[in-house]
């Protein structure tokens, strides 16, 4: 598996709170059976009615999406993630996320920080006034650096360690040791028909 | 100190503390559908993995099919391509599965309680996040990615973070005319719609004793939409009384065994909470969504926000209304509506299609609106048939259509046209979440839609139903 320690380049910012999955990808797209392509719909109806950053030349070639709070609330459409992640994107910066996709992004490898509001501010800011800045995440020492501008970044200590582990793709962690897992399911009364030797 | 119903399913279903500080957790029932498993299919065909559990794996499909005509091939080519992909999936996997001809088939979270699939202190996985409606029989329910149903496919176990509880009570008689969802939509409203990260919200009360299964269902469904992964109501008798007789419920003695276990599984009353939330059923109204996220909602009788008023995010109060075309100060009663929609895995049982069509009954749809009602599974539809609420639907004016998810999103035929205005009993009035990119979609109960259909207008359903 791949470690995933420190991300470099450039900053993509795309203000807004409670962004949800919905706008990230819309639902038609999602009846493709393959994540293939997902990137070409990334925020597709935004950015048909509105000026996107996407978009914005300036910002081309970014691998740094910086968001405000509560991104990617909604549905659970691992769709979501994937079309950031094939876009270009390797890490996402922001005030919070919501869990289901922050869990998705974890499991494909694309690590969303938190950090202050006022620091995202000023991050957006920074990157709005020069779209060249390299951003530099370190997720051990949690920290991002972007010219002159510092700040902290953070991410739960056992996200940090499957990034730099590598142990982000859970399921072979999750098959090793299958007896154990066989050894729970034989404790659960409903999986054995609550026989009467459950003693209930 | 007592424990909560979380804490000692998640403890009995602990596999072992995992290298990253995540858990390994045993999953009791994977529900599969279309649209979010066909990639872990695939990269289990790719690793050469089998499903670990068929026999804890029940399949079915709701959100591509459409709902006037099953023929296949569907229309849809892309739906077409996908609905055989689940059918091989089941197939080369080996999987229970209620497909397109089969009885039972419906939406996702419709089909699982009522199949008896869903029971008390169970682990539920889907790939979707209105997994949290099982939480309804005091089932800890996960919505899920497709890497984890990947996981739970090839392992029948998740890595997971741990969570706090939230004890939501609810306290008092609903007045007339105020619903289940009602309920949720305050507390969304109330809490926000983050309010809920890192929890899982457990709701108690008298009011939530009092509430019958599906209205229950309806509450725990949109946790989500507080952020809150996981919601439940701890199983009592109205729990258990739903399982009895149901086809994977356990029979006869069986039973009793199970009711015993099933009941020591809900929290105990001195249980600790993180955090604990007091609501009285006697302060709330119908209410109503005016933005473009659940919690941006009012009450029936109140006025959307302005953007300069204290408390609001200016920005996404100013950006929800232009999407919206509403006005700061406009009341929310008398907004016209292009569309009504009855169904969801929120709202489209048989006691919400009861309610609206007492509020239809010898009415009928106002001009130019267009209004449908969509049974969540073809069980329902049945029953409904039988009571003869189509009759009431149609002779009223509206659409009596097949099970599936519908216009909630639009991934099936039914879809918002332009910037139609849409009175919805589902979930989510995300910019664009039903079909059209610049659809708008007004969030309340059945009746309220009911109302809305006949009306052509946001109006105070309880103007119309007298109970
Ligand atoms: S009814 Fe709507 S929310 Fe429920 S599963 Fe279907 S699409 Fe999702």
């Amino acid at each position: 598996m791949t470690r995933i320690t420190r991300i470099d380049g450039r900053g993509l910012p795309l203000r807004g709170s409670d962004i949800d999955t919905d706008r990230i990808i819309p639902a038609r797209y999602l009846r493709s059976i393959t994540f293939e392509g997902m990137e070409q719909h990334l925020f597709e109806d935004d950015r048909k009615t509105t000026a996107h950053p996407l978009d914005d030349a300036r910002f081309a070639g970014a691998s740094v999406l910086i968001v405000n709070s509560n991104f990617g609330c909604g549905s659970s459409r691992e769709h979501a993630p994937q079309a950031i992640h094939r876009w270009g994107i390797d890490a996402v910066v922001g005030e919070s996320f919501a869990e289901i996709f922050f869990g998705n992004s974890l499991m494909i490898g694309m690590p969303c920080l938190t950090a202050s509001g006022a620091d995202v501010r000023a991050l957006m800011d920074l990157v709005e006034r020069d779209p060249r800045t390299e951003i530099r995440l370190d997720l051990a020492s949690g920290t991002c650096e972007a010219g002159d501008f510092r700040c902290a970044v953070s991410l739960p200590p056992n996200c940090r360690d499957a990034f730099a582990t590598g142990a982000w793709d859970t399921t072979g962690m999750l098959l090793d040791r299958y007896d154990e897992v066989d050894a729970t399911a034989a404790k659960l009364p409903y999986i054995r028909g609550f026989p009467v030797e459950a003693g209930l | 100190m007592g424990t909560t119903l979380l804490k000692k399913v998640w403890d009995l279903h602990t596999v072992r503390p995992l290298p990253t500080g995540q858990t390994q957790l045993f999953i009791g029932l994977h529900l599969v559908h279309e649209v979010t498993t066909p990639q872990a299919f695939d990269e289990l065909r790719a690793r050469g993995w089998k499903v670990a559990r068929p026999d804890l794996t029940f399949a079915t499909a709701d959100h591509i099919v459409p709902t006037m005509a099953r023929t296949r091939p569907f229309l849809d080519v892309m739906a077409e391509d996908m609905m055989a992909s689940l059918e091989r999936n089941v197939r080369d996997f080996g999987l229970r599965f209620a497909g397109l001809e089969d009885e039972r088939q419906g939406i996702v979270h419709v089909i699982g309680p009522e199949l008896g699939l869903t029971q008390p202190g169970m682990t539920i996985a889907c790939g979707d996040s209105h997994t949290s409606t099982h939480g309804a029989f005091g089932a800890v329910a996960f919505g899920i990615g497709t890497s984890q149903v990947r996981d739970v496919l090839a392992s029948q176990c998740l890595a997971m973070e741990p969570l706090k509880v939230r004890r939501i009570r609810l306290t008092g008689a609903l007045p007339r005319g105020v619903y289940a969802k009602d309920v949720i939509l305050t507390i969304i409203q109330r809490l926000g719609v983050r309010g809920g990260t890192g929890y899982a919200y457990e709701y108690a009360g008298d009011t939530v004793e009092r509430m019958s299964m599906d209205e229950r269902m309806t509450i725990c469904n949109m946790s989500i939409e507080g952020g809150a992964r996981v919601g439940y109501v701890n199983p009592d008798e109205t729990t258990f009384a739903y399982m009895r007789g149901r086809p994977f419920a356990p029979q006869g003695d069986a039973f009793e065994r199970a009711r015993t276990w099933w009941t020591s599984m809900a929290s105990d009353p001195d249980a600790a909470y993180d955090d604990e939330v007091e609501i009285r059923a006697a302060e709330l109204t119908p209410v109503v969504t005016w933005g473009v996220n659940p919690g941006q909602s009012i009450g029936i009788d109140g006025s959307v926000p302005s953007p300069s008023e204290p408390g609001v995010e200016p920005q996404a109060v100013s950006d929800a209304l232009k999407y919206m075309g509403l006005k700061p100060g406009q009341p929310i009663a008398g907004t016209k509506v292009d569309v009504a929609f009855i169904g969801s895995c929120t709202n489209g049982r048989l006691s919400d299609l009861r309610e609206a069509a007492r509020v239809v009954r010898g009415r009928r749809v106002a001009p130019r609106v267009k209004a449908l009602v969509v049974p969540g599974s073809v069980s329902i539809s049945r029953a409904a048939e039988r009571e003869g609420l189509d009759h009431i639907f149609r002779e009223a004016g509206f659409e009596w259509r097949g099970a599936g998810c519908s216009m909630c999103l639009g991934m099936n035929p039914d879809k918002l046209e332009g910037n139609q205005v849409c009175a919805s009993s589902s979930n989510r009035n995300f910019k664009g979440r039903q079909g059209s990119p610049t659809g708008r979609t007004l969030l309340m109960s059945p009746a309220m839609v009911a109302a809305a259909a006949v009306s052509g207008e946001v109006i105070d359903v309880r103007e119309m139903v007298d109970r």
